[in-house]
C-alpha cells in the first residue's frame, strides 16, 4: 500500500483530498490546512474528520452546553467537574460516585443487537477510565409505534443486545425506561447509563503527563470495526439507500470487556498508571490526541506496533477503527513490567505504542515514516464551533393553542373503570417485566431496588449501609409542547423518583436526543432544553456532571420529539431506610402529596386514548419540587413511610395500580372533595407522590407537611383482606378494580406485541 | 474452627463475591481460589459460582473444565470434598462429568431473571440437609442456558435414587426435563443447582433469605461428618 | 497448510429451540415444506503442515472433549482437500 507521509504532504500541496466524503465541510478542510501550514496527510485527514464530527466535537451544541459550566450551583459534592470522561460526586465516608449516560441511537437502528451491546460497553469503559468500579447499568429506550413490524425487529434486537452484553459483564441492570411513540419510528433511542463507585484516592483522569512515560494500548485487537462509524453513523441522517451503504458495525465481546474491567481496576489500584483513556468513537485518534492534549502536549506513536485482527488494515483505518474493548494507559517506564504482568494475569494483550514527550506535537510513524504531525489540541479540543441559527418555529403557536380541553372524557363510573382498564394496558404504561426479566438485576448482591421501583438503588458500603439511587426520566411529549419546561419537568421527575425512594438528589447527567441541528426549529428546541435544564439545576442545587448529545435523530424532514433524558443521582445514608413502592399492611393510610390541577396536555391519556398532542405542559414550581423531596427524604429517614410512589405518566390512577399490583394487596380509597374523578386520576400535574403512612406516624407526617406548607390529602387506607382497589366518589358511585385483572392486562401487552 | 469454603474465580465469574458473602453470612470463612492456580489451599468445601467462566462462547463451562484448578477439584470431589455448582458452576460440573446430563439453551430462547419458587426434594445431600423434604423456597433464577437435559435412563436413575434435590414449582422457566432445578451425585457431596441461593441470603437484597439454607447445610454437614469440630 | 472442519450439532433426540424458531421463520418468509431445522456449529481449523493420522486422531479427541459435549452433541471431522 502507498503511504501518504508528512513529507509527501509538504511536497504535493495540490493533491486532491476526499474531505467531503469524510464529512468535512470545505471551510473545515481549509482550516486544517491553515493549522498545519500544508495539506494534511491522509492519516491526518482521517483523524481530523472523525474528531471534528458532530459526535466527537460537539460543534453544534458546544455554545449552548457552556451554560452547564457557567450556571453551576453551589454544591460541595463535586470532585471532578464536567469535561472529563465522567463527573465525580462525593457521597461521604470517603466514597465517590461517577455516572454518565450516552446514546447509541444510530448504530442500534442499523444493527440492534450489536448497537445496544456496544453502547453498554462504551459507557462502562467511560466509568472504569475514571478509576471507578462499575456497579450498575440502566437503559432509557425509546421505540416507534409498537404495532409497526419494524419496531419488533428493533426492540427485540436491542433488548437481547443489552441482556447479552450486560449480563456477561456482571453488572446489575436496575432501571431505565421503555417508551413508545411514533416519532421514534426510524430513529429509536438507545441510551445507556452506567454508575461506578470508588474511594476518593482512586480517582483517575485522562491525561498524558511525564516526559518519557509509555503509552500502552491494551485489550482487544484492532480490526475493521465501524471504520468511520462514529462520523458516518452518528452525523448523517439515514436515507433510503439499501444495505450496500451500511457501514461496518462494531461487534462487542463482553467477556473481553469483563477482563478489561478487572485488569484496569487492578492496574489503577496498584498505582501503575499516570493517565488513562478509554477507546470509543474515533478509537486511537481520539485516545492519543485527548491524552496528549490534556497532558504536557506531546506524544509520539509507533502505529505499526498496534496489534491487529486484520493485517490488511491501512494506517488511516487503524487510526479510525472503532474496535471495542480497548483502553489506553500512560505508564512510567519503571512500571511497564508490572503493568504487563497484570495484563497477562487477565489474558489481556497489551503493547507499548507510544511515548509522552514535550514536543507539543502528536506525531505518528508507520514503519519509520512520519504520517502524522499535528498540534494535539487542534484535533481534540479546538475543533470547529458553530453558532447554528435557531428560531422558534411558527407551528409552535398551533401546537400550544390546541389543548386537550375538547377531548371526550369519561363521564360516569363505568366509563372511568373502563378507561382505567384500558390505560393499564397501553404499551407505555403496561408492565415492562417481559423486557426487564431478560436482564440480571441481582449480580453483585447489592441491588436494593430495581425496576419497576421508582429508582434503582445500590448499596455502596456493606458495613455502613451507605447507598445511592439513580433514575432517568423524560416525558418527550412535554418537551415537544415546550422544550424549556419539558427539560425542567424531566429533571423534576427524575429528582422526585430518587427522593421518593428515600435518597437525597445530588447530581445530574443527561443525554440530549434531538433531530438535525441544521434545522433551526430543532436547534431552538435544543437551545431551549439546555437553557431550561441549566436554569433548573442552578435553582435546585444539583450540578450537571456530564452528558451526551445525539443529533440527527430524524428521517427526512421529520425529527423525533425533543428528548432530553435526565439522570439524577441521589445518596442515602442507610439503605435499610429505603422506601419501596408497594403498600402491604392493613389499615395504613394512603395520602397524595401535592396539588392536582386539570393538566392533561401531553399526558398519556391524551396520547393513548385520543392520539392528541397539544397545549401547554404542566406547570412546575421548582421550589415546591425541592420541598416535596425534603419531605420524602425526611419521611424515609424517620421511618414515616411504608411505601411511596411517584405520580407521573398515567397520573394517580397508574400510581395506585402499580402500588397494588406490586404487592397484590388492595385499598379502600375515595376521590377527594373539590376535584372530579377523571382529573384526579389522569391529570399529570407535576410535584406529586402517593405515600403510605402507618397509623402510628400519621400525626408526625401531617405535621411535617404543615410545617413545610406542602399540600397533603388523605385518600384512604390499605385493605390487606381485599384483592381490589375500591374507589368511592366516582361521579357519585364507587368502582372496584380487581388487582389480578389489572395485572393480567398490564403483563400481557408486551408479550403480545413482541413475545 | 471456622470451616474454610473456597470460591473459584474464573476470569468470567460474576457471582463469586456473592457466593463468598453467602458463605460468610452462614458462618464460614470464604477463601478465594483462582482458576489458573492448581491448588485448593486445603479448603473444606468449594463453590463454583455463576457467571460465564471463559466467556462461554463455545458451550457454557466447556473451557472451564480444563482449568488448572479443575483437575484438583475433580479428584477432590471424587474423594468426597463437598462441591456446590451454582448456574455456570452447575454447567461446569456437568461438563466435567461430576454430575450427569447437560444444560442447554432455554426453550423460549431468552435469558430470564425472576424470583423462582422451588420444592426441595432431597435433604440428604451435604448442601440441603438443613431443609425439609417438600419445603418450598423462593430464590432468584437467572440464566440463558438453564434447560436441564439427560437421556431417559439417566433421568429415571436420578429420580429412582432420589438425586433430584430441587424442582421448579408453578413455572418451568427454561424447559428443564421433569422440572429439575438441581441434582446431586450418588455420594451427596457434589450438588449442582441452576437458581441462585447466594442471591437470597439478605432480606435487603434478595426476595427471601431461603438461599442461606444451602450454606448452613454445608456447615452442619461438615460438623456432623467430623471434619470440623462444632 | 491444511484445513480441518469440525461440525457439531445437537443429537437428534435433544430439543433444539433455535432450530425450531428457524422453522417458524422459514414459513413466514415463504419457504414451505421444511419439517425440521437443526442448528449447529462449524469450526474451521487452519493447520500448518500436513494432517497425518496422529494429528487427525488428536483432532478427533479434542472434538469429543472440547468442541462438543458428547452428552448432548454429535460431531464430524473432515479434512478439506
Amino acid at each position: 500500500m502507498s503511504i501518504d507521509t508528512v513529507s509527501d504532504a509538504t511536497s504535493s500541496p495540490k493533491t486532491a483530498q476526499p474531505f467531503a466524503e469524510l464529512g468535512l465541510k470545505k471551510d473545515e478542510y481549509e482550516s486544517i490546512r491553515e493549522i498545519l501550514g500544508r495539506r494534511p496527510t491522509s492519516s491526518e485527514l482521517a483523524m481530523y474528520s472523525v474528531m471534528w464530527s458532530e459526535h466527537c466535537s460537539y460543534k453544534s451544541s458546544k455554545v449552548h452546553l457552556r451554560q452547564f459550566g457557567t450556571k453551576v450551583p453551589k454544591n460541595d459534592s463535586m470532585l471532578v467537574g464536567i469535561g472529563e470522561n465522567a463527573g465525580v460526586v462525593d457521597i461521604g465516608q470517603g466514597w465517590a460516585v461517577t455516572f454518565k449516560v450516552e446514546s447509541h441511537n444510530h448504530p442500534s437502528y442499523v444493527e440492534p443487537y450489536q448497537g445496544a451491546a456496544t453502547g453498554i460497553g462504551g459507557i462502562v469503559r467511560d466509568i472504569i477510565s475514571m478509576g471507578a468500579r462499575p456497579v450498575a447499568v440502566m437503559d432509557p429506550l425509546r421505540f416507534g409505534d409498537p404495532e409497526n413490524p419494524d419496531t419488533r425487529r428493533v426492540l427485540t434486537g436491542i433488548v437481547s443486545g443489552i441482556g447479552g452484553y450486560g449480563n456477561c459483564l456482571g453488572l446489575p441492570n436496575i432501571g431505565g425506561e421503555i417508551v413508545f411513540d411514533a416519532s421514534y419510528q426510524g430513529n429509536p433511542l438507545v441510551n445507556a447509563l452506567c454508575v461506578g463507585t470508588m474511594k476518593h484516592e482512586d480517582i483517575h483522569l485522562a491525561k498524558a503527563s511525564g516526559v518519557g512515560n509509555a503509552v500502552i494500548l491494551y485489550g482487544a485487537r484492532t480490526g475493521g470495526d465501524g471504520i468511520g462509524g462514529v462520523s458516518v453513523l452518528a452525523s448523517e441522517t439515514f436515507d433510503a439507500d439499501g444495505p450496500a451503504k451500511r457501514p461496518s458495525v462494531q461487534v462487542g465481546d463482553p467477556f473481553m470487556e469483563k477482563l478489561l474491567i478487572e485488569c484496569t481496576l487492578e492496574v489503577l489500584h496498584a498505582g501503575l498508571v499516570e493517565g488513562i483513556q478509554d477507546l470509543g468513537g474515533a478509537g486511537i485518534s481520539c485516545a492519543t490526541s485527548e491524552l496528549a492534549s490534556n497532558g504536557e502536549g506531546g506524544m509520539h506513536v509507533w502505529l505499526d506496533r498496534v496489534l491487529l485482527r486484520d493485517s490488511t488494515l491501512s494506517p488511516e483505518e487503524i487510526l479510525m477503527s472503532e474496535s471495542q474493548e480497548r483502553m489506553c494507559a500512560v505508564v512510567e517506564p519503571g512500571k511497564i513490567d508490572a503493568f504487563m504482568a497484570v495484563c497477562k494475569k487477565w489474558d489481556v494483550e497489551a503493547v507499548v505504542i507510544g511515548e509522552v514527550n514535550n514536543s507539543g506535537r502528536l506525531t505518528v510513524e508507520w514503519h519509520g515514516q512520519e504520517i502524522v504531525n499535528v498540534p494535539p489540541r487542534s484535533v481534540a479540543h479546538d475543533g470547529p464551533v458553530y453558532e447554528r441559527p435557531y428560531a422558534r418555529p411558527d407551528w409552535m403557536d398551533v401546537r400550544q393553542s390546541s389543548g386537550p380541553d375538547n377531548l371526550v372524557r369519561p363521564k360516569s363510573a363505568a366509563e372511568v373503570k373502563q378507561t382505567w382498564l384500558t390505560m393499564t394496558g397501553t404499551p407505555n404504561l403496561a408492565s415492562k417485566s417481559w423486557v426487564t426479566s431478560q436482564y440480571d438485576r441481582y449480580v453483585m448482591g447489592n441491588t436494593v431496588l430495581a425496576q419497576p421501583e421508582d429508582s434503582g438503588m445500590i448499596r455502596v458500603d456493606e458495613k455502613t449501609g451507605l447507598g445511592i439511587a439513580v433514575s432517568t426520566d423524560c416525558n418527550a411529549r412535554f418537551a415537544a409542547l415546550d422544550p424549556y419546561k419539558g427539560a425542567q419537568l424531566a429533571l423534576a421527575e427524575s429528582y422526585r423518583n430518587v427522593a421518593v425512594t428515600g435518597a437525597k438528589p445530588l447530581a445530574v447527567t443527561n443525554c440530549l436526543n434531538f433531530g438535525s441541528p441544521e434545522d433551526s426549529a430543532v436547534m431552538w428546541q435544543f437551545e431551549q432544553a439546555v437553557t431550561g435544564l441549566a436554569d433548573a439545576c442552578l435553582e435546585m442545587g444539583t450540578p450537571v456532571t456530564g452528558g451526551n448529545v445525539s443529533f440527527y435523530n430524524q428521517t427526512g424532514e421529520v425529527a423525533i420529539h425533543p428528548t432530553p433524558v435526565i439522570g439524577v443521582l441521589g445518596v442515602i445514608q442507610d439503605v435499610d431506610r429505603r422506601t419501596p413502592m408497594a403498600w402491604q399492611r392493613d389499615g395504613e393510610i394512603v395520602y397524595v402529596l401535592g396539588a392536582t390541577r386539570d393538566e392533561l396536555a401531553g399526558s398519556e391519556w391524551a396520547h393513548a386514548i385520543h392520539d392528541h398532542l397539544g397545549g401547554l405542559p404542566p406547570v412546575l414550581d421548582l421550589n415546591a419540587e425541592m420541598t416535596l423531596a425534603e419531605i420524602l427524604v425526611a419521611g424515609s429517614r424517620d421511618g414515616l413511610f411504608t411505601a411511596a410512589h411517584d405520580v407521573s405518566e398515567g397520573g394517580i390512577a397508574q400510581s395506585l395500580a402499580e402500588m397494588a399490583m406490586r404487592s397484590g394487596v388492595g385499598a379502600r380509597l375515595e376521590v377527594p372533595a373539590g376535584i372530579d374523578a377523571f382529573t384526579f386520576l389522569w391529570s399529570e400535574s407535576a410535584t406529586r407522590a402517593v405515600v403510605v403512612v402507618s397509623q402510628d406516624c400519621y400525626e408526625k407526617f401531617v405535621a411535617l407537611c404543615d410545617a413545610k406548607k406542602f399540600p397533603v390529602t388523605k385518600i384512604g387506607v390499605v385493605d390487606a383482606l381485599s384483592k381490589s382497589i375500591e374507589l368511592a366518589g366516582v361521579f357519585g358511585e364507587s368502582i372496584s378494580l380487581d388487582i389480578e385483572e389489572l395485572r393480567t392486562i398490564s403483563e400481557e401487552t408486551l408479550p403480545r406485541l413482541f413475545g | 474452627m471456622t470451616p474454610r469454603v473456597g470460591v473459584i474465580t474464573f476470569p468470567g465469574s460474576l457471582d463469586d463475591k456473592d457466593a463468598a458473602r453467602a458463605v460468610r453470612l452462614a458462618g464460614g470463612e470464604s477463601v478465594s481460589l483462582w482458576h489458573a492456580d492448581a491448588d485448593l489451599h486445603s479448603v473444606d468445601a468449594v463453590v463454583l459460582p455463576g457467571g460465564f467462566s471463559y466467556g462461554d462462547y463455545l458451550r457454557c463451562g466447556a473451557i472451564a473444565k480444563f482449568a488448572p484448578v479443575m483437575g484438583k477439584l475433580v479428584d477432590a470431589a471424587n474423594g468426597g470434598l463437598p462441591v456446590l455448582g451454582i448456574c455456570n458452576g452447575f454447567q461446569v460440573l456437568t461438563e466435567s462429568h461430576l454430575l450427569p446430563g447437560a444444560l442447554t439453551r432455554n426453550d423460549h430462547l431468552h435469558f430470564i431473571c425472576r424470583d423462582q419458587k422451588l420444592r426441595i426434594e432431597n435433604n440428604s445431600s451435604m448442601w440441603t440437609s438443613d431443609f425439609e423434604v417438600g419445603q418450598e423456597i423462593l430464590i432468584p433464577l437467572k440464566n440463558g442456558e438453564g434447560g436441564y437435559v439427560a437421556d431417559e435412563v439417566t433421568l429415571d436413575e436420578l429420580e429412582g435414587e432420589g438425586r433430584v434435590i430441587a424442582r421448579y414449582l408453578e413455572l418451568n422457566p427454561n424447559g428443564s426435563r421433569r422440572d429439575i432445578a438441581g441434582i446431586t451425585n450418588e455420594r451427596g457431596n457434589v450438588v449442582g443447582i441452576m437458581p441462585h441461593p447466594e442471591h437470597a441470603v439478605e432480606k435487603l437484597t434478595g426476595p427471601t433469605t431461603d438461599g442461606l439454607g444451602f450454606f448452613t447445610s454445608l456447615l452442619s454437614s461438615l460438623v456432623n461428618n467430623g471434619k470440623i469440630s462444632a | 497448510m491444511a484445513i480441518v472442519v469440525v461440525d457439531v450439532a445437537l443429537k437428534p433426540e435433544i430439543l433444539d429451540p433455535q432450530g425450531r424458531a428457524i422453522v417458524g421463520a422459514l414459513g413466514r418468509v415463504g419457504l414451505e415444506g421444511v419439517s425440521d431445522v437443526r442448528q449447529g456449529k462449524q469450526f474451521v481449523l487452519n493447520i500448518d503442515g500436513d494432517v497425518d493420522e496422529a494429528k487427525l486422531a488428536q483432532i478427533n479427541e479434542i472434538a469429543a472433549t472440547l468442541l462438543s459435549n458428547p452428552v448432548i452433541e454429535d460431531f464430524t471431522v473432515q479434512v478439506r482437500p
